[in-house]
């Protein structure tokens, strides 16, 4: 925006945070509510119902267990990207980034087979209660996949001209909330019996 | 500043705060025109049944479950919240902190875009066939969750599901506000402007930015899962499936009481403002408002399931539930009478703002003491669901949105449009207002306590109560509402007419202190010509220390400031 007038120094960081860097706050701790809502319900209906268990047993905690490995490396790879950002290494901050996005999509790969054969086997979202708990949970977190996998794209791409370097950093917090998110999921639906 | 826009980016697509928060203004007030057109219609019904209305013909049963279901949603959802915390959220948060605009203007955009589009959504659910959605505006399943459609297939229809998405979309447009809310609050306050020299206006829009925020993520879930539920037969509240409809009540009410809260304090900020400028007094008690304000806002996530006292919930959590119910009025009930201490010993002028706030607290003080009542589950039993809840409910709300609402446009209209509004139209319709929303919603507690039952579109099918007392006063309601719709009209006359012809108002038309008062009327783009520096808290009027001049601008140095 461009002023005509000196403003003079025009506050940003009265709070002490920088403006992105708190919003980004702001939005996982959001995000966490929309979760933390829905896994509520599924823990009460889990407590009510002890013969889900049976469901439960039909994932595959192979699989799962695959995706939580993928998930934990990029979040290696994405604080690597982050500490390259903070010295200006564009060239290692894009390698990064992309090791980032492509653990990504061999995430979705694999949740994509676990789908096939789960719906294969007549486990839908309308078929039990427990399997449409799964299905909305890990769909709601596949989505935030995608989103934070465009995200680190957008940010990635203007980090290579050089610009908004900061915003690694952003991406990098989503990142890390979307593992975590997974860290929460991947023992209610797959491994508590 | 002055570089060039075109009508597209300065009017409609635009990132100024200012512009955003009149489209949320404007977007709310044509709203309000729809939720306010379907009250009268089924106040219609209600006095005359099977009278022939204009436009809409008879109101049918049918009708009649769309008509309360959208009045509703739209009068919280698409009134009260684009106004009350959206449009003066955005048009004054950036002015009172001193900031050139939001923290994010794209993110700003985006928000009042997408409730645009949420608002479209809901406004096409009528035309859809089936019409709009008919099952109450609290959406209890198993009825919304058309979980028995041999039986009854009337709530599985589009519109109900185009309820659902409109609702979640609207509540991501109003994070992406929240979001930029609390950040430029937090961090773009200027020099000297610490948290207790806030004017109270930020605060409350703070804490209920805060409080919608940390309350509304589970019923975007709960919406999702009824849509599932009417869509491809998940049975998340469907008994038959294992499913249990009361999480829905959960659901919905650990929302849908904070909300009540994030409509009422941005309405107490505003009404703060004008009861101390044109009382000339300080605010009594600033910093135990405040405290209790967050006290408020922390306690409003243990209440909620008061409004479930009779859906089966276990006694023993009734009790709890009723006992944090009634301690929620006592900050409350500090706040009202921390304000009437405020008038003690002003001098005291009867503008158009400040009567619509005196207004306020005389009939919030009914809804808030009608509150304790239904708060103690014992009386709840006898009276839920009948119209004494409706009588509370409405003056619980009524005055925060509309009052509180009108205090805020009569008070910053000079500022964003440069231009005064008509006092004496200001006063005809305050009179024409305040005795229509009485002479509407104080017979209901009559009625509610006669045993009237609410979503009953004809009481001539119910022989104890068609008798001609109660329909009597069913009348006297109805025609207070024409009154009420009627005094409306020299406020839009007045509203549009003052743009052009009003007095020119000035940078500060009512000798007020915080900082929006010290830039040009209307702000000119990015606001201030120089970051001012604050001094002192808003509220120093008639100091001694001032003897000059009864009030004293947050950005005018003292003696002893540099």
């Amino acid at each position: 925006m461009s002023n005509e007038h000196d403003l003079g120094p025009i506050p940003r960081e009265m709070g002490g945070m920088p403006l992105g860097r708190s919003a980004m706050w702001w939005v996982i701790a959001s995000e966490v509510v929309i979760f933390g809502g829905l896994v509520a319900c599924f823990l009460l209906y889990k407590w009510r119902h002890p013969e889900w268990s049976e469901m439960a047993a039909m994932t595959s905690s192979t699989l799962g267990a695959v995706n939580t490995t993928i998930l934990l490396t990029s979040s290696f790879f994405v604080v690597m990207a982050h500490d390259y950002a903070t010295r200006g290494d564009r060239k290692n901050v894009a390698l990064f980034m992309g090791l980032t996005i492509l653990c990504g999509f061999g995430f979705l790969t694999v949740k994509s087979i676990e789908y096939a054969t789960e719906i294969s086997h007549g486990f839908t979202m309308s078929s039990h209660l427990f399997w449409s708990f799964y299905f909305c949970l890990t769909g709601l977190h596949g989505l935030h996949v995608i989103a934070g996998m465009i995200a680190l794209a957008w940010v990635t791409f203007a980090a290579e001209r050089g610009q908004q370097m900061h915003r690694i950093e952003l991406a990098g917090l989503y990142w890390h909330f979307v593992d975590l998110v997974w860290i929460f999921l991947f023992p209610l639906l797959y491994i508590a019996k | 500043m002055s570089h060039n826009q075109s009508f597209v980016s300065k009017y409609l697509f635009s990132m100024d705060h200012k512009t955003i928060g009149v489209q949320y203004l404007l977007v709310g007030l044509f709203m309000s025109l729809i939720g306010g057109g379907l009250a009268f219609a089924f106040r219609m019904q209600l006095a005359f049944p099977g009278v022939d209305l204009p436009l809409l013909g008879e109101v049918t049963a049918d009708k009649y479950n769309i008509y309360i279901t959208m009045h509703g949603t739209i009068m919280i959802f698409f009134v009260a919240m684009p106004v009350l915390l959206a449009a003066f959220g955005n048009l004054l948060i950036p002015l009172m902190v001193g900031a050139d605009d939001m923290a994010f203007p794209v993110l700003n955009m985006l928000s009042i875009w997408t409730f645009v589009a949420s608002s479209i959504i809901l406004v096409v659910s009528f035309f859809v066939p089936g019409g709009a959605f008919a099952g109450g505006w609290t959406a209890y399943p198993p009825l919304s969750a058309n979980a028995y459609p041999e039986q009854i297939d009337f709530f599985g229809t589009m519109g109900g599901h185009l309820w659902l998405i409109a609702i979640a979309v609207e509540f991501v447009a109003f994070l992406m506000g929240g979001i930029n809310f609390i950040v430029t609050t937090y961090n773009m306050r200027v020099k000297g402007l610490d948290w207790y020299r806030l004017p109270v206006t930020v605060w409350m829009l703070l804490i209920a930015s805060l409080v919608f925020m940390f309350s509304v993520g589970p019923l975007i879930a709960g919406a999702f899962m009824l849509l599932f539920d009417r869509t491809i037969g998940t049975g998340f509240f469907n008994p038959a499936a294992g499913g249990d409809p009361i999480l829905f009540q959960h659901l919905f009410w650990f929302f849908g009481h904070p909300e009540v809260y994030v409509v009422l304090l941005p309405s107490l900020g505003f009404i703060a403002e004008a009861l101390t400028t044109f009382s000339r007094k300080p605010l009594f008690a600033y910093k135990a408002i405040v405290k209790f304000t967050i006290f408020a806002g922390l306690l409003s996530f243990v209440v909620w399931a008061h409004h479930q006292f009779i859906a089966g919930i276990d006694p023993r959590m009734a009790k709890f539930f009723s006992f944090t119910t009634i301690v929620i009025s006592i900050p409350f009930a500090f706040i009202i009478f921390s304000m009437i201490a405020t008038l003690f010993k002003g001098q005291i002028s009867f503008k158009t703002p400040m009567l619509f706030a005196l207004g306020f607290l005389t009939t919030f003080l009914i809804g808030g003491v009608t509150g304790i009542y239904l708060g103690a589950s014992s009386f709840d039993i006898y009276a839920h669901d009948t119209y004494f809840v409706i009588a509370h409910f409405h003056y619980a709300m009524f005055p925060p949105v509309i009052f509180g609402g009108l205090v805020a446009i009569y008070y910053w209209y000079p500022k964003f449009t440069g231009r005064m509004m008509s006092e004496k139209l200001g006063i005809i319709h305050f009179i024409g207002t305040f005795i229509g929303f009485n002479g509407v919603f104080f017979p209901l507690f009559f009625l509610g306590m006669a045993g009237q039952h609410r979503r009953i579109f004809n009481f001539e099918n119910w022989e104890s109560l068609s008798t001609p007392g109660l329909q009597n006063i069913r009348i006297f309601a109805t025609v207070s509402l024409m009154i009420m719709i009627v005094s409306q009209l020299p406020f839009a006359w007045n509203f549009f007419r003052s743009l052009k012809t009003g007095k020119v108002a000035g940078k500060n038309p009512w000798n007020a202190n915080s900082l929006e008062w010290t830039v040009p009327s209307p702000p000119p783009h990015g606001n201030f010509a120089k970051i001012p520096t604050v001094y002192r808290g808003p509220y120093e009027y008639s100091n001694p220390e001032n003897p000059d001049q009864d009030y004293w601008p947050q950005d005018v140095p003292g003696k002893g400031d540099k």
